[in-house]
């Protein structure tokens, strides 16, 4: 058996410089600080440039199908660039869990999806965890019915994906967003925007029968490649530290050059480097279906949602006043990474997932 | 080579010696002819010119057919530090005089570096080399040489030059341990046993021919020694839960009536980290497969202490009553560094080392700090002024 690789391919890197060189020129710092205060209008021109300008919306789905046929790998390449920027686009919500959710299915949302003429959403509160509970509406004689909250992505979506219990459990409906009532959240991170969904006896067209082991699947898709968002946070925030450390300067000299700050930098480099390994093995198991997802996804979770945070931490409080600022990006990070660390169930979530995994028995 | 060629090369090799038949020492031999020894070294060197990733994969191969290893517990400082040195730096004929026997444990090697004057401090050695006609004449005193006791030759960094500023001033030589003028005096640790010494170099003649690079080289070639020691240290090559974390977790597995919430959840944690700096060390190898080991290793080590010792002191917290006990105080002098043949105590204990030896968690930290993420380097008094004359 060969290592998979965890390096980036020349065309992984490719990929990354055009992902990069648009968000640079779309995605300004102060555009998304102004969703914090209510202007969503960088949300909708951005997901074009990305999912229809740089086709990435059809990533993960094959040619034949309309899309660009890549693998995960290349999606967490993807994800890597968009955490840098706390790019508020669904990516991760639409092109990767909806995506893998339809991957299976017949019909035309695949195709619209690959297109990016549609965009779609999963309908579970984002800090489900893929292998806990999650809630459902209920199917009755005259349609969907119930509420779900805290959903990402649905406010940029204009198809949802309900799960649903029904007799036969719980099966998977395409709903037209503009049939339910979608409430917007006032979110931690604004620049992913979560929604209170609430479905009120309408009509759905069903496009995954056993829904259960689909919606898994989608979340622990989302699960792992989170894990390269989470490090993309994490390196703008090391990067952006290290830079204004080396710049800075009290008592005289460069902050950076006082040993207590270089250590705290020397460490935060370590778990950085360490979180994009985990990230890498993740997607590369992942686009490989190697039997070792499942375990691989757990650990790049448990480490880089908490690294994230550190980082974020690390950046606010390094960067002293100027950290606190509304107008520095730092609180952008920190609010991304903080919620990130939620987001398809905590750390010590996953750490109780791996206990069952790999036979770490707790107490009984 | 693709994974079936290394397959066949490996399944013909042990077909011609089978390891139940063949003695252990001229299979080691033949192994290294092979190429099948590190196969990321050059052909006639004991490789086949691969990538280091696919080093794990022949040493499964070799360890699934009961093939003898080579002790690499044994020989850690020649395997790990001055192997890659002498591949780097050594001559034709030094590679093909020391690498064979170096890596079938023939010839076990030793690192005579630090000094009572230079530990951290590395750069200011002040063991003399003096040149006299082919040879040079080595005086001088070394400290915490782990295995003195046992090796056949050191690795060395000596001053042969004393009016130029200390990085310009050192030479790195080949050292015979059996030389009349080598004294090694055992030096008792934390863990009762004396696995470093002190070494006494007197009049100790070198020859000229076991220099390694050039004259007033030494920083550069010790450089490469260092880090390639803190790949080896903490980036090997490994399966999951090989190492400390296996043994804490299987304590963990073995006493059910131990387990609370707490340390399950410490467990956890570590076990995450562990397998995240294995992952990171798999990383690590697959980027030196394209060039020679830079300072990304010293982050690999600085994870490796802290997880090693983290899990050592946990081993400790759920064994309970049993932690209490150690094994052994009698003052002896091992052959071998292997914690997972040793019991809780002495692992914790060992442990500790792990941020000392092969440069400091502080030291490393500020290689990190300077070398990869650029910040102003320390204030150094002695930069520029030559060694005779910066006071010490
Ligand atoms: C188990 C073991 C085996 C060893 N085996 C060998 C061997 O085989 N061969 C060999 O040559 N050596 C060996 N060593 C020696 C080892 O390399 C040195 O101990 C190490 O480099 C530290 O040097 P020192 O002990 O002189 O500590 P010092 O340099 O005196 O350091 C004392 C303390 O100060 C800190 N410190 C020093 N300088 C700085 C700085 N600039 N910034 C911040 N903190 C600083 C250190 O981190 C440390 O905490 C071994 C050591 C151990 C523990």
């Amino acid at each position: 058996m060969t290592e998979l690789d965890l390096l980036y391919t020349d065309i992984e890197d490719d990929l990354r410089n055009v992902v990069r060189a648009v968000l640079a020129a779309h995605c300004d710092p102060g555009a998304v600080t102004a969703l914090y205060d209510g202007d969503r209008s960088l949300v909708a021109s951005l997901w074009k440039s990305v999912a229809v300008d740089l086709g990435l919306a059809g990533l993960l789905i094959p040619e034949d199908r309309g899309g660009a046929g890549a693998s995960a790998r290349e999606a967490a390449v993807v994800l890597e660039e968009l955490g840098r920027f706390v790019a508020p686009v669904p990516f991760l919500t639409s092109a990767v869990v909806a995506t893998t959710l339809l991957l299976g299915t017949d019909g035309p949302l695949l195709g619209q999806l690959a297109a990016g003429e549609r965009t779609a959403a999963l309908v579970t509160p984002f800090s489900t965890c893929a292998h806990g509970t999650f809630p459902t509406v209920s199917l009755g004689p005259d349609g969907l019915t119930g509420s779900i909250t805290s959903v990402a992505g649905a406010l940029e979506a204009d198809v949802l994906m309900v799960p649903a219990e029904g007799p036969d459990g719980v099966a998977v409906y395409a709903v037209p967003a503009d049939r339910a009532e979608i409430t917007p959240v006032i979110s931690l991170d604004m620049t992913r925007q979560l929604a209170d969904i609430t479905f009120d006896a309408v009509a759905g067209e069903q496009v995954v029968l056993h829904g259960e082991s689909a919606v898994r699947r989608a979340l622990e898709a989302g699960t792992a490649l989170l894990a390269s968002e989470q490090y993309g946070v994490a390196r703008w925030c090391l990067d952006e530290t290290v830079g204004y450390l080396k710049e800075r300067r009290q008592f005289g000299r460069v902050v950076g050059g006082f040993q207590a700050i270089k250590h705290r930098l020397a460490d935060l480099y370590t778990a950085v480097e360490s979180a994009n390994a985990a990230a890498r093995y993740a997607a590369a198991t992942l686009a490989a279906d190697d039997a070792d997802a499942t375990v691989a996804a757990a650990v790049a979770q448990a480490f880089c949602g908490d690294l994230a945070v550190l980082a974020g931490e690390e950046a606010v409080q390094l960067h002293g006043g100027m950290g606190m600022t509304w107008e520095h990006p730092a609180h952008l990070y920190l609010k991304r990474a903080k919620a990130d660390q939620i987001a398809f169930g905590t750390g010590g979530a996953h750490r109780s997932r791996l206990a069952e995994l790999v036979d770490i028995p707790g107490p009984r | 080579m693709t994974v079936d060629e290394l397959r066949r090369t490996i399944e013909e090799f042990l077909a011609a010696h089978d390891p139940a038949t063949t003695e252990r020492l001229e299979f080691l031999r033949a192994r290294y002819d092979a190429g099948l020894a590190w196969v990321y070294f050059p052909p006639g060197h004991g490789g086949l010119g691969l990538s280091p990733a696919r080093q794990l994969e022949v040493d499964r191969a070799f360890a699934a057919a009961g093939a003898p290893d080579n002790n690499p517990e044994g020989n850690g400082i020649g395997l790990g530090m001055a192997a890659p040195t002498i591949l780097a730096y050594g001559t034709d004929e030094q590679k093909r005089r020391f690498l064979r026997p170096l890596w079938t444990g023939e010839e076990i090697w030793c690192q005579l570096f630090s000094e009572p004057g230079a530990g951290s401090d590395l750069a200011n050695v002040s063991t003399r080399a003096v040149r006299d006609g082919e040879d040079w004449i080595v005086d001088g005193q070394k400290v915490w040489t782990s295995g003195a006791h046992l090796a056949q030759f050191a690795i060395l960094l000596a001053r042969t030059d004393t009016g130029v500023p200390k990085h310009r001033g050192m030479t790195y030589f080949l050292c015979d341990m059996t030389d009349a003028g080598v004294e090694v005096r055992p030096l008792r640790q934390i863990t009762g046993e004396a696995e470093f010494n002190e070494v006494f170099l007197t009049g100790v003649r070198i020859p000229d021919a076991q220099r390694l690079g050039g004259e007033g080289e030494g920083w550069r070639v010790a450089n490469t020694t260092l880090n390639t020691e803190r790949v080896a240290i903490g980036g090997r090559a490994s399966d999951r839960e090989s190492g400390i974390v296996g043994v804490v977790t299987e304590t963990w597995r073995a006493h059910p009536d131990r387990r609370t919430a707490e340390l399950h959840d410490r467990l956890l944690r570590l076990w995450v980290d562990a397998e995240v700096g294995r992952i990171t060390g798999m990383r690590l190898r697959q980027k030196l497969a394209q060039g020679r080991p830079g300072p990304e290793g010293a982050a690999m080590k600085l994870t490796f202490a802290r997880v090693a010792q983290q899990l050592s002191g946990l081993e400790l917290e759920i064994l309970g009553e049993e932690g209490l006990r150690y094994s052994d105080w009698t003052m002896v002098r091992p052959d071998r560094v292997d914690f997972n043949a040793r019991d809780a105590g002495y692992r914790y204990l060992r442990a500790k080392g792990n941020s000392i030896e092969g440069g400091t968690s502080e030291i490393l930290r500020n290689i990190v700090a300077e070398r990869i993420l650029g910040l102003p380097p320390e204030s150094r008094a002695d930069k520029d002024r030559p060694w005779n004359e910066v006071a010490r």
